[in-house]
């Protein structure tokens, strides 16, 4: 106990100073209010317009589950589906690098126009950037069997779907979960960046609330992505976790 | 198994050329030898996980799909229990798989894995990862089990004591061996013969060795050290002359 506040107090300790000298610096005038409120107006804004900030939380959180679940569902299929036949993984794998490379900002506009304002276009958004860190890491994954432990199971001469099923997928869990950590902070940029054009969620919080010079609303909108990103990654973790302690996935042994 | 050549690509010479080796029913033979000679490979190639570079590969039709195999290391799979991993040959070849019948339940019993049944791998000491490894070697009964220095990594009040178990279990299971070491005295005490490999890959078969009795304490009586201070005498020979 005492290890670990030795180990955290540095970074609480510089948070307060931190957060000490900007208040003082809006507070004294120094920097004007419209452009950096301080953190006690930030503060009092939150709690004000709780309401509204929890219920544009809850939507953008609902549209990066949704995001994260397709991505997760088809990537893994994907993947699985590349191992198993090459020539499909030769033929469709190298259009699959679009999903990365997409700037998902240009595309938005895009997906407005095929799917409308509202959630749909913000899901299919989430899914676009966070498709590819868990396509790849699966794939990596199944590819990066124990050698040994291959030859061990060869010697009772499987079947491939066998082999698949009982050594490669369970060897590339800890890839999966790696690629489901990356991918959950980029489908967060992903729902609120089609929620700027898409509307709803704590993109078009933030959005409207630029438009209504309300910057210290725009704080709250911004702190509020952020804590959820962070959230969203420590339960991924919290799951990645629990998971390895019931079964302990690893590569080799 | 005649006029077997096996060559590696990264290498200029051939690991093992003409070998030609027969054992008797109910024999177990110890296949000893320096190290790089091709001890491993020749059991690789018994087992087909290695295909020869020429020649062919003879092996006694009735032995065929009755062959299983032990290697250096238990290479149990990380995230299944020791039943699990025990079990695992028999789900990879489509055949029922029953952990709580008569048959496993008795092998498991006999191989000391009673209390360990649930655990992972890295939960288990060497000597009971190992004990496991055999388990999932002897499940689909096999006639003939393939050895390759199983018991090298390990130290050796836990290594006499897997010498002892695979006896017992030869004896139980009415099983017969080929065990690779380099250990002589290992050879000596595990095989009623001994099969002398040298470095060009020939292998050397010799008379039976009869011991009234095999138990640990056997390699304390001047029998048992005469036969290892003979095959010492030998491989030295092999070695130098190699």
């Amino acid at each position: 106990m005492n290890a670990q506040i030795r180990d955290k107090a540095p970074a609480w300790l510089f948070l307060l100073a931190l957060l000490g000298i900007w208040q003082l610096i809006v507070g004294q005038g120094w920097v004007a209010a419209y452009l950096l409120p301080a953190p006690s107006d930030i503060y009092a804004t939150t709690v004000e317009l709780w309401p509204e900030i929890w219920s544009a939380t809850q939507s953008t959180l609902s549209s990066i589950v949704w995001g994260l679940a397709a991505s997760f569902a088809i990537g893994v299929t994907l993947a699985i589906g590349f191992f198993a036949v090459p020539i499909l993984r030769r033929a469709v794998l190298p259009f699959c690098v679009f999903f990365q490379t997409v700037p998902i900002i240009a595309i938005a506009p895009l997906l407005v126009i095929w799917f409308g304002f509202g959630e749909t276009t913000v899901k299919a958004s989430a899914f676009i950037v966070s498709l590819f860190p868990i396509l790849a890491n699966t794939l990596t994954g199944l590819e990066e069997t124990d050698p040994l432990l291959r030859e061990m199971f060869q010697l009772y001469k499987p079947s491939k779907w066998k082999m698949i099923s009982k050594l490669q997928i369970p060897s590339a869990i800890p890839y999966i979960l790696t690629g489901l950590r990356i991918s959950v902070g980029l489908a967060t940029i992903g729902a609120i960046v089609g929620e700027f054009i898409a509307g709803g969620g704590l993109g078009s919080l933030i959005d409207s609330a630029r438009t209504q010079q309300r910057v210290d609303l725009v704080f709250s909108g911004v702190m509020a992505s952020s804590v959820l990103a962070l959230l969203l990654v420590l339960s991924i973790d919290l799951i990645s976790r629990l998971l390895l302690r019931r079964r302990p996935y690893t590569r080799s042994a | 198994m005649k006029d077997l050549v096996k060559r590696f690509p990264n290498q200029d010479r051939d690991v093992i050329r003409a070998i030609s080796f027969g054992i008797v029913p109910r024999e177990c033979v110890s296949l000893l030898g320096p190290s790089g000679c091709g001890k491993t490979t020749l059991l690789r190639l018994l087992m087909g996980i290695e295909r020869p570079t020429s020649g062919t590969l003879a092996i006694d039709p009735s032995l065929i799909g009755h062959l299983s195999y032990v290697f250096q290391e238990p290479r149990l799979v990380p995230w299944r229990t020791s039943l699990e991993n025990v079990l695992l040959p028999l789900e990879l070849s489509g055949k029922a798989v029953d952990g709580s019948s008569a048959e496993v339940e008795e092998l498991l019993t006999l191989l000391g894995l009673g209390e360990r049944l649930g655990n992972f791998p890295r939960e288990l000491s060497g000597g009971m990862q190992m004990r496991v490894a055999l388990a999932r070697a002897l499940i689909t009964k096999p006639k003939v089990l393939l050895l390759d220095e199983p018991f090298a990594a390990l130290d050796e009040r836990t290594r006499f004591r897997l010498q002892d178990l695979l006896l017992d279990l030869r004896a139980r299971l009415d099983l017969q061996y080929v065990f690779v070491t380099h250990s002589i005295s290992e050879a000596v005490y595990l095989g009623d013969r001994v099969f002398l490999m040298d470095k060009s890959g020939q292998i050397n078969t010799d008379q039976p060795i009869a011991f009234p009795k095999r138990d640990q304490l056997l390699k304390v009586t001047p029998e048992f050290n005469d036969q290892v201070s003979a095959f010492a005498r030998r491989f030295t020979a092999l070695e130098g002359g190699a």
